[in-house]
């Protein structure tokens, strides 16, 4: 049956197909609706998912599954696969028992994401395999055949999509029949447990060799194949890449043979090499770091093949960003020393105003940061920030996040700037989910290394960036089953904290007294601003509007704010539809111009 | 063989070009054509300039479409038609909803918004349409339904039946905005 569907519901569906019997995992664009698609199916399929506090926990509690049997996956997106790096760079010494699948989304650009770092490298490193879809449909048989791979070998398997194909959606043909999976053994006890010294020599000689297994199954496995074409020019293509490559051929009318690679690591050795045979030079074409080029050149001289290479370390093929036909079409023509006479339209024209993201009309952080400025003004306090959408409060006017670097890091940044600055305010501002998944360890770390710092907690009940998962801290599980909140604040005091408070972020005069209070105080402080989500609770208020009797157009409202509800007209400012009323404006106009929507004068 | 067809979906994070993206796939999806759709979602949809793609034909390959080979760009605020604009074939259709949305650089001051925007996409594109959405959506009930009168338009400038557009907006808009969203859809498509 073909259904409509974006790549990350594929590969859910896959997973189910391949008979997926536990799945964790944390959110992160673009891989959240993988998990998201199998928490909707879970009771519906009989399958355990489970949300987890952050990417390292995810793995070890689906490798626990696995060790007893089950076949389990995880989701996550590719710097998710560093903070679950050490368990998984052991993992492969150990090896597993039931089917363990991570899937890893990349992010060439990048769209959504701190950096570009390449999962494929990462499998290789941690001597793991690694598949590469290059369509959603691609992607479903690969989420469905990657259990078996892993259990063959003994190993997880990493399922590497990239955005291309976790936010594509095309027809997908789907099935309802389910691998079977046999009884789950359940957990026995021997010492391949427990990672000794002494056992990690013999495993690592063992998983050197489980390189080859892996490279000898994929030398007939579907996702690699050869498109054959003439000549003696070839293109090596990996991933979406491969789509690319194809259509651009097409363009330009050309009919040269092209080996896809579904597999790029291990690559299977001969098949390139029967490949190579019939040519002279070759290309080769992937997003990223040069994996499959890296490989092939190792390859090439090993073999001693007189074939000329090109790819990333001549140029032709960049390392960052993403590619699509119409590079790929350059590359190609370069290649092959085509001439193109592609004319684009130029827009010789004074460039546009930028529209970058936004804190949404009636965000609560959007007061959180103001009320810390205002707490802060003349302090030259440093503002640490994190990763979620109030990372987005280091735009103008609000000019609230001075450093951003990766999960959790907002505290612990903050401690290393104080030791340094000790005559600066430190405030760390992170979200909620956040601060389950890594501000934990490092607001335990600045309060037994005395630190002197403000914690703001933008406690929006949610994780919103990645479309609004849940965690810890609600009263209800990934599939929506009730369950006891963690209380952040108890938390805070729980690990020693010396001033806790919750606060209201809509209510201003409340918060810059609580903002005073907490960056006055000789140690870590915790504030929570606790204010659900302005995109889960719309429609809940009154809107604003201006008074323009009272309203002396001072601007204050316009460039203090940064509020996409609150624009210039011809005669001051005028509030917009989008107004949720979170009253944040009226509370600051001077003049007290801003008024209820149909409210008395 | 059937001719394929690339078309560019732009606008503002929130103006619901995700919802228009959706029917016009469901829609090519029952009219027989090969789809491939990509958004991009995350941080981008917090109100900045988004982008999606629909590629229809008797084979798709690449989910993206290159510079200079969109047949339809279909621009849900104006600055974003002429930011869009090189993604247009020489001879493609460009259908504009002539509303201006500020992006914070403008609201704050820091930038201006260049009013000139729908006379310089008419100076570089041969086929312009505008059409004030915003306000036909208003008369049919609900402001919201902008995009799907820019549907309209695009669905009538598309080798696609109308039964199978009408199909394909019920299925993918919510029951309680059915009424409005047919009556948004049919002014869009009559003009």
């Amino acid at each position: 049956m073909k259904k409509l569907l974006m790549g990350n519901e594929a590969m859910a569906y896959g997973a189910i197909e391949g008979g997926v019997q536990v799945v964790t995992g944390y959110p992160g664009t673009p891989s959240s609706e993988v998990f998201t698609s199998l928490a909707a199916m879970a009771k519906e399929k009989k399958i355990v998912a489970q949300w987890s506090v952050n990417e390292k926990v995810a793995l070890e509690v689906a490798a626990g599954a696995a060790y007893a049997g089950a076949r389990a996956m995880v989701t996550m997106k590719q710097v998710g696969l560093n903070v679950a790096a050490d368990p998984l760079m052991t993992l492969a010494y150990i090896g597993i028992k039931g089917g363990l699948v991570l899937v890893v989304a990349d992010d060439p650009g990048p769209h959504s994401s701190q950096n570009e770092q390449d999962t494929r490298r990462f499998a290789s490193f941690a001597k793991l395999p690694v598949l590469d879809p290059a369509d959603p449909q691609e992607a479903l048989i690969m989420a469905r055949e990657a259990f078996e791979i892993s259990e063959k070998l003994g190993l997880p398997v990493l399922l590497r999509p990239t955005t291309r194909t976790c936010h594509v959606c095309q027809d997908v043909e789907v099935s309802d029949a389910i691998v079977p999976t046999q009884e789950v053994t359940g957990f026995e006890k021997n010492p391949g447990w427990v990672i000794f010294p002494s056992l990690a020599s013999k495993r690592h000689s063992w998983l050197n060799q489980q390189q080859d297994e892996a490279r000898q199954l994929f030398e007939s496995s579907s996702f690699n194949r050869i498109d054959p074409g003439t000549g003696r020019q070839g293109i090596i293509a990996g991933g979406v890449a491969y789509h690319y490559v194809k259509e651009a051929l097409d363009l330009l009318g050309l009919d040269i043979p092209v080996l896809k690679i579904g597999t790029p690591y291990p690559l299977p050795v001969n098949l390139v090499m029967k490949y190579l045979d019939k040519l002279d030079r070759v290309l080769v074409v992937e997003e990223q770091e040069p994996v499959l080029e890296d490989q092939l050149i190792q390859m090439v001289f090993q073999h001693r093949r007189p074939v000329i290479l090109r790819g990333k370390y001549n140029r032709l093929v960049p390392r960052e960003g993403e590619l699509d036909t119409g590079k790929v079409k350059e590359i190609i023509a370069n290649f092959l020393k085509i001439e193109l006479s592609d004319h684009k339209k130029v827009l010789n024209s004074p460039p546009l105003p930028v529209r970058p993201p936004i804190l949404c009309a009636g965000c609560p952080h959007r007061a959180s940061f103001y009320v810390f400025k205002q707490a802060a003004l003349g302090t030259d306090a440093i503002f640490t920030g994190d990763i979620g959408c109030y990372t987005l409060g280091n735009m103008a006017p609000l000019h609230a996040v001075d450093t951003c670097l990766c999960m959790g890091a907002s505290i612990t940044i903050g401690s290393g700037l104080q030791m340094v600055e000790p005559n600066k305010k430190i405030v760390a501002f992170l979200g909620d989910s956040t601060f389950f998944h890594t501000g934990l360890p490092g607001l335990i770390n600045a309060v037994h290394n005395q630190a002197k710092q403000t914690v703001v907690v933008l406690d929006n009940r949610t994780t919103a960036m990645t479309g609004h998962q849940s965690h810890p801290g609600l009263p209800r599980t990934a599939i929506g089953e009730p369950v006891e909140p963690l209380d952040i604040a108890r938390l805070a005091e729980a690990c020693g904290v010396g001033f806790v408070r919750v606060v209201d972020p809509y209510d201003y005069a409340a918060s810059l007294e609580v903002a005073r209070q907490a960056l006055a105080f000789e140690g870590v402080a915790v504030v929570v601003m606790r204010r659900e989500c302005v995109a889960l609770v719309k429609g809940g208020q009154t809107a604003r509007v201006i008074d323009s009797e009272k309203c002396l157009d001072c601007g204050l409202c316009i460039e203090e704010l940064g509020c996409p509800a609150i624009a210039r007209g011809e005669e001051g400012p005028v509030i917009g539809d989008t107004c949720t009323g979170c009253d944040l404006c009226r509370q600051l106009c001077p003049t007290g111009a801003i008024i209820e929507r149909g409210g008395a004068e | 063989m059937r001719k394929s067809l690339n078309i560019l979906l732009v606008g503002v994070g929130g103006q619901g070009t995700i919802l228009a993206t959706r029917v016009l796939a469901k829609a090519a999806q029952e009219a027989g054509y090969d789809i491939k759709v990509s958004e991009i979602k995350g941080m981008a949809q917090r109100g900045g300039s988004v982008v999606t793609q629909v590629r229809l034909g008797e084979k798709v390959y690449s989910p993206l479409i290159a510079e200079g080979s969109a047949d339809v760009i279909l621009a849900f605020e104006k600055m974003e038609a002429l930011r869009w604009l090189p993604y247009l074939k020489q001879d493609g259709h460009i259908i504009i909803n002539d509303q201006a949305i500020a992006p914070v650089p403008v609201l704050t001051g820091a930038a201006v918004y260049p009013e000139d925007c729908l006379e310089r996409v008419k100076q570089l594109a041969c086929h312009t349409m505008v059409v004030d959405a915003l306000n036909i959506a208003v008369d049919c009930g609900n402001p919201k339904a902008a995009n799907v009168v820019l549907m309209g338009m695009l669905a009538k400038r598309l080798p696609i039946t109308k039964e199978t557009w009408l199909k394909a907006l019920k299925a993918r808009v919510p029951e309680r905005f059915i009424d409005v969203n047919l009556k948004a859809f049919e002014q869009g498509f009559n003009l």
